[in-house]
């Protein structure tokens, strides 16, 4: 009724190959670009742009990240936050050295060095498979980690271990530091992440993507049909590093204002692995979905609990949290195991026919 | 030049020179390795019987020495306390079939594994809010486990070893002599086999699954306990002691996930190699290289054998 493609005719293969065929999905697209560019920086308040939104859209980019390598090539990574450091450091030693080059360009550089860490550490996936690969990957992550500590050159010797982002401006506007303004980050991020969202869906629409699904599959099949398993699979690890890469740097440029190894540890990485399993494997807007719904959980909580009124210390109401995360996670798994994407799909479906059950 | 020597000449200058260290640290390696081997050993019991990559092991470690501190603390006696643990493991097997591990079952691994994850949450959560989250101190004594050390004079030095690692590993050494002998000789332990083979296989020849889960979940609670206990008496039992879940890890994929042994074996090998590797290498890198050392070990082993040491052929087919 509300979402029907009927009398919607393809005359073209250009039409039938569009991003978005359909027409309701046209205007539903630009409606929510529209209020996230315009709406959103006129309405919201500093506290909702800079606590809820930048970070949601930060994480996004990074679940996409795993989503090409975990969800589209099949590739269990554990390894997220390690490439995320990597950007983040890269993107800090990048503005160190060239001061007067735009911090846009360096968030994109620093992408590339994390895409190379990512190939190195992708070496092992040709032979090692499955749950092992998984666990592989955590050498890298354990690795990096260790590097972000160790080795004091890449935070300039602080004192502090810890790396602060310099003020940067942007055509006249200061964009990075700590006086930037919260509307100003995020409208950078947003455009990022748009951007880079478009890319990842043309990039799995065409024959890389493709090649990717065919390994994720059966990679043995795919081999036999002549697709070269290495590059396959290392390109994925590149591409993923990349954006993962690109989102620690927003992270910490764009959001944070200042990070250490331990904002890179091995639980960002399990994070952004919920991310994408709740969100839904193989689906790029599941991963806005997962984003959202694992970064807003436990602000909703803590709402709810003010809402109730509950007086307990901070630290029962930290177990609770984790109680209840924990909970809603197995619960999501049960009730939908291909993710909130599934969710949207079914819920599609139910627009185009009602008022009638099928 | 001089990296060469410090690398490949120095350290074993080193060893040389001083065998009592080398004996030493060869000693903690294998303990170390012992301890990593006794929680790996829960991830393979749950692996091999149901396919569940259970992250949530080094969690039910923390968990159950929490419960047998906890217990001890509210005036129960040791060995009851003991054994109400036991109980108390009994009933998380229960709830984790129930309303996990049923509701999920035939779905793809990746989302067992996330349903792991969200125990290790759950776990970590109640677990602090029930017993809170500051350091406690292992009822080692009180459970009749040694206390003390043995000190062995050798090549003009001194070893020392401590009685609890002694028994760590004996105590280790007949667990996996028993769960080889339950996996091998009882009626239970085949039908552990056959669910791991096949479970539709399994179902047709009249193996409840159900049962079967929960046994190897309890199992393997029982065996998260005695690692619990063993983690306790080194060090306090408090949720720092979750880290060792992921040292076990490389320990895993080294022996393999689906053999006892390899566990074992596994265990050994990583615990000498980060052991050995931090005491003569770790100087050159800076320190803490025990953190991913081990990884990378195992990264090696696998490069040659993608399925561990130990573990199953993969066989491959269209």
């Amino acid at each position: 009724m509300f979402y029907r493609e009927a009398g919607q005719y393809k005359t073209s293969y250009q039409a039938d190959q569009a991003l978005f065929p359909i027409r309701q999905d046209q205007i539903g697209i630009v409606l929510i670009l529209l209020a996230a560019f315009v709406a959103v920086p006129l309405t919201a308040s500093n506290f909702v742009i800079d606590s809820i939104l930048t970070p949601v859209l930060i994480f996004s980019l990074a679940a996409i990240g795993l989503n090409l390598l975990t969800g589209y090539t099949g590739l269990l990574s554990l390894g997220t936050g390690g490439f995320m450091g990597v950007g983040a450091f890269a993107c800090y030693k990048l503005a160190t050295f060239f001061p007067g080059i735009n911090i846009i360009v360096l968030i994109v550089c620093s992408g590339f060095l994390a895409a190379a860490a990512g190939i190195v550490f992708g070496l092992p996936s040709l032979r090692i498979k499955g749950f092992y690969l998984a666990v592989a990957t955590l050498a890298s992550q354990f690795f990096l980690s260790w590097c972000f500590i160790r080795i004091p050159w890449l935070y300039n010797y602080n004192i502090s271990a810890s790396i602060e982002v310099p003020a940067r401006t942007l055509f006249g506007v200061l964009v990075t530091g700590p006086n930037a303004t919260a509307v100003t980050r995020y409208l950078i991020v947003l455009t990022i992440v748009s951007v880079m969202t478009l890319l990842a869906s043309n990039l799995i629409r065409g024959r890389i993507g493709r090649t990717w699904m065919a390994v994720r599959d059966m990679d043995i099949a795919a081999e036999l049909i002549g697709i070269k398993l290495y590059p396959t699979k290392l390109l994925a690890f590149a591409v993923s590093s990349f954006y993962c890469g690109v989102a620690g740097a927003m992270l910490v440029f764009l959001w944070l204002g200042n990070a250490e190894s331990e904002s890179f540890s091995i639980n960002q990485s399990f994070l952004v692995l919920f991310m994408v399993i709740i969100g839904g494997l193989g689906s790029l807007l599941g991963s806005f979905f997962g984003a959202a719904l694992i970064f807003g959980l436990p602000i909703v909580l803590r709402m709810i609990r003010a809402a109730l009124g509950l007086s307990m210390t901070s630290a029962t109401l930290e177990h609770i949290n984790f109680i209840t995360l924990g909970i809603l996670i197995v619960f999501f798994l049960i009730a939908e195991p291909n993710g909130l994407a599934r969710l949207w799909q079914v819920g599609k479906q139910k627009l185009r026919v009602w008022p009638f059950p099928y | 030049m001089h990296l060469f020597y410090q690398i490949f000449i120095d350290p074993f200058v080193q060893m040389g020179s001083a065998p009592d260290l080398l004996v030493q640290t060869l000693w903690e390696g294998l303990v170390s390795g012992v301890l990593y081997a006794l929680i790996a050993l829960g991830f393979v019991l749950i692996f091999k019987a149901s396919g569940v990559f259970n992250f949530a092991q080094g969690i039910m470690v923390v968990f159950a020495a929490l419960t047998l501190v906890g217990f001890y603390a509210h005036g129960v006696p040791a060995f009851l306390a003991l054994a109400m643990t036991i109980g108390v493991m009994f009933l998380l097997a229960l709830a984790i079939e129930r309303f996990v591990l049923r509701p999920l079952v035939n779905q793809p691994d990746i989302i067992l594994f996330m349903a792991t994850f969200g125990l290790t949450y759950i776990l970590i959560g109640s677990g602090e809010l029930i017993f809170g989250g500051d350091p406690k101190v292992m009822i080692a004594d009180q459970l009749l486990l040694p206390s003390g050390s043995y000190t062995i004079k050798m090549f003009g030095g001194f070893v020392q070893m401590q009685k609890i690692d002694i028994a760590a590993a004996v105590i280790a050494s007949l667990m996996v002599a028993i769960l080889a002998v339950f996996f091998q000789k009882t009626r239970i332990g085949r039908a552990l086999r056959a669910v791991a083979d096949s479970h539709r296989a399994a179902l047709s020849v009249g193996i409840s699954l159900e049962y079967i889960w929960v046994t190897v979940w309890f199992a393997a609670g029982i065996v998260a306990l005695a690692t619990g206990i063993m983690w306790g008496a080194r060090s306090n039992v408090s949720f720092a002691l979750e880290i060792i879940a992921l040292k076990a890890l490389p320990v895993l994929i080294l022996g393999g996930f689906t053999s006892i042994p390899g566990a074992i074996i596994g265990g050994v090998i990583i615990g000498l190699g980060e052991k050995i590797g931090e005491f003569y290498w770790g100087p050159l890198f800076g320190s803490g290289i025990e953190s991913w050392l081990a990884y990378v070990i195992a990264l090696i082993f696998l490069l040659f054998r993608p399925q561990g040491l130990f573990g199953e052929r993969i066989i491959e087919r269209i």
